[in-house]
């Protein structure tokens, strides 16, 4: 399903948030949202999944989500804020389940079904052995893919990531942002995530869509929006830019000389 | 262990207090009898129980209100902190946290001091509950357009302060009087047929509403935005839940006056042992907060006999030694 977004604006305590902003996620491809901090990416994700407020337009699957009831846009959307709330008596499977919440009636149960897509979700991601154990007792990289199978059981056939890889270490950034591509690619899942690391966006998203003040100020391949110059511009940091694996390109700090 | 174990368990044990609250007091009752004439009351059933007259007035004048009004407030005060703390998301939440009690207090002393006559005392508790929490809550929302739940709290302080204060200077007006507010503020769940029959419709229907949220208060306990990107309307469970414990109170401090302990205690002590989901939290709350009160009722009446402590005094006395050994025996599994 691709998401658009047209001329979205948001306010925040009468503070203009975003402005204006435009862009697209095409079906089955993946779409970093990068900035600086206080640019707006997590607000235009929550925008997007219907949590703020905004002017403009923006459509999944050609449906523009305002109208949408929240049951029926929870289908079409799955969310993972950047800090999930872990409850931490509750156990990974009761977690995992909760994915299942926008296909139970109000009044209702978890179906077989719904227990049976629970389980084969936490059986792909190497959940399994975990699934009796409290949220309080998972180490960092465990807690993102728990929140991680919350979302795939859903069964949304878009994915919106805030900061999927936050307090991860390197190996784990890496396990993450694998498995949401083999995710992407196994079930032609349309992800949008917000990633500070420019580096990382550019290994792993299609496209890349730059935000600065509330505005998006470049879009396109990651080639065509990591230059030196909009970096250096947008992020106020001394860069160069590489080229990496598969010409992606890699972003560099650089120290001042002498 | 499971859900049903605990939900079975809990059940077993509110029915072993009942039974001792229906035989246990200043003339004892036999087991055999109780049970047998409970059975006799059965429609199509005939049993000779051998009480004799006065011990059957006992039993169904005297103990069977006592024992149901018992359990019906606990149970209610339970459940009802039970939802108050998923609502809130704080283990700590009770059911007095939005002005209920202090509603209730003012509009009992009121009652008191200016009527004089203990008649209007379950109505104007049960109003003042009322009034107390949609005074706490029209405040809170007010504040913020909307709510969040920690204005809610700040206002059911503020609430709660302002008529205690009004409560207070009442008091003060008429010093004669004060005993008996403070005997209803202790609490007694003696109250009779009346009493029961007032509270059950209220009852039935809170429980009823209660129970049936488990499910979306968990699905809240992972916090407001992906509660609602789970396509639920948090703040519609939450209102809900809001209105069905607040009913609960009502209908709990209208019977009983303002039992404390049992709100924030019972549902903590359930947590631990039985697990945080509300789907077991919820009904399993409901069932020990009935044992424990009629347990801490059957103290209250028998300890000093034939002088009866306020059943307040022996919720928190026995209430936080009982609590600290639920703490300490499930210690490890924090560790």
């Amino acid at each position: 399903m691709t998401v658009e977004i047209t001329g979205v604006g948001v306010e925040l305590g009468g503070r203009p948030v975003l402005r204006g902003v435009t862009a697209k996620a095409r079906e089955g491809r993946w779409l970093a949202v990068i900035g600086p901090n206080g640019a707006g990416k997590s607000t235009l994700l929550k925008a997007v999944m219907g949590l703020l407020p905004f002017t403009g337009v923006i459509t999944v699957g050609g449906r523009p989500v305002r109208g949408l009831a929240p049951r029926d846009r929870a289908r079409a959307l799955a969310y993972a804020p950047q800090s999930p709330l872990l409850p931490p008596d509750m156990t990974v499977g009761e977690y995992a389940l909760l994915g299942r919440t926008p296909y139970i009636p109000y009044w209702g149960r978890e179906s077989a079904r719904d227990t049976e897509v629970a389980r084969a979700v936490l059986d792909r991601l190497d959940l399994t052995a975990l699934a009796a154990r409290p949220l309080e007792r998972l180490s960092g990289g465990e807690r993102q893919r728990v929140v991680l199978a919350r979302a795939l059981t859903q069964q949304a056939p878009v994915l919106l990531l805030d900061e999927p890889t936050t307090a991860l270490d390197l190996g784990h950034q890496q396990q993450v942002l694998e498995l949401v591509d083999t995710l992407r690619r196994d079930d032609g899942l349309t992800v949008v995530s917000t990633l500070h690391d420019l580096t990382l966006a550019a290994q792993y998203a299609d496209d890349l869509l730059l935000m600065s003040d509330g505005e998006a100020v470049a879009a396109g391949r990651p080639g065509e929006v990591l230059t030196e110059d909009l970096v250096t511009r947008h992020f106020g940091a001394r860069v160069s830019i590489g080229a990496g694996p598969a010409g992606r390109p890699v972003v560099h700090l650089r120290r001042p000389t002498g | 262990m499971s859900r049903n174990f605990w939900i079975l368990a809990a059940a077993v044990v509110l029915a072993a207090f009942m039974t001792a609250g229906l035989m246990i007091g200043a003339a004892g009752l036999p087991l055999k009898g109780v049970v047998l004439a409970l059975v006799d009351r059965l429609p199509f059933v005939e049993v000779h129980s051998g009480l004799t007259p006065l011990e059957a007035g006992v039993l169904f004048e005297l103990r069977l209100p006592r024992v149901l009004l018992g359990a019906m407030v606990g149970g209610l005060l339970a459940v009802a902190g039970a939802g108050y703390q998923g609502v809130f998301r704080n283990p700590l939440a009770d059911p007095y946290l939005l002005g209920a009690a202090a509603g209730a207090g003012l509009t009992v002393t009121l009652v008191i001091v200016v009527v004089g006559d203990g008649v209007g005392v379950p109505l104007a508790a049960f109003c003042g509950a009322v009034g107390g929490v949609l005074l706490a809550y029209g405040l809170g929302h007010s504040a913020t357009r909307g709510g969040g739940t920690a204005t809610l709290v700040l206002a059911g302080v503020a609430v709660t302060s302002f008529l205690t204060a009004i409560q207070t200077f009442l008091q003060q007006l008429k010093v004669e009087e004060l005993q008996r507010v403070y005997a209803w503020i202790l609490g007694d769940v003696g109250g009779g047929w009346d009493q029961v029959i007032m509270c059950a419709p209220y009852a039935v229907v809170a429980a009823a509403i209660l129970l049936l949220h488990g499910r979306l208060l968990d699905v809240l306990s992972v916090g407001d935005d992906e509660a609602s990107a789970l396509g639920v309307r948090a703040g519609r469970v939450r209102l809900v839940v809001l209105v069905a414990a607040s009913l609960a109170t009502a209908a709990a401090v209208s019977a009983g006056g303002l039992i404390g302990f049992v709100g924030v205690v019972v549902p903590h002590a359930v947590r631990r042992l039985a697990g945080g989901s509300y789907r077991v939290v919820l009904p399993l709350s409901l069932l020990a907060g009935g044992a424990f009160l009629v347990g801490a009722d059957l103290i209250a009446r028998t300890v000093l006999a034939p002088a009866e402590l306020p059943i307040g005094v022996v919720t928190a006395f026995v209430g936080a030694p009982f609590f600290v050994t639920i703490l300490r025996a499930t210690r490890k599994v924090e560790t």
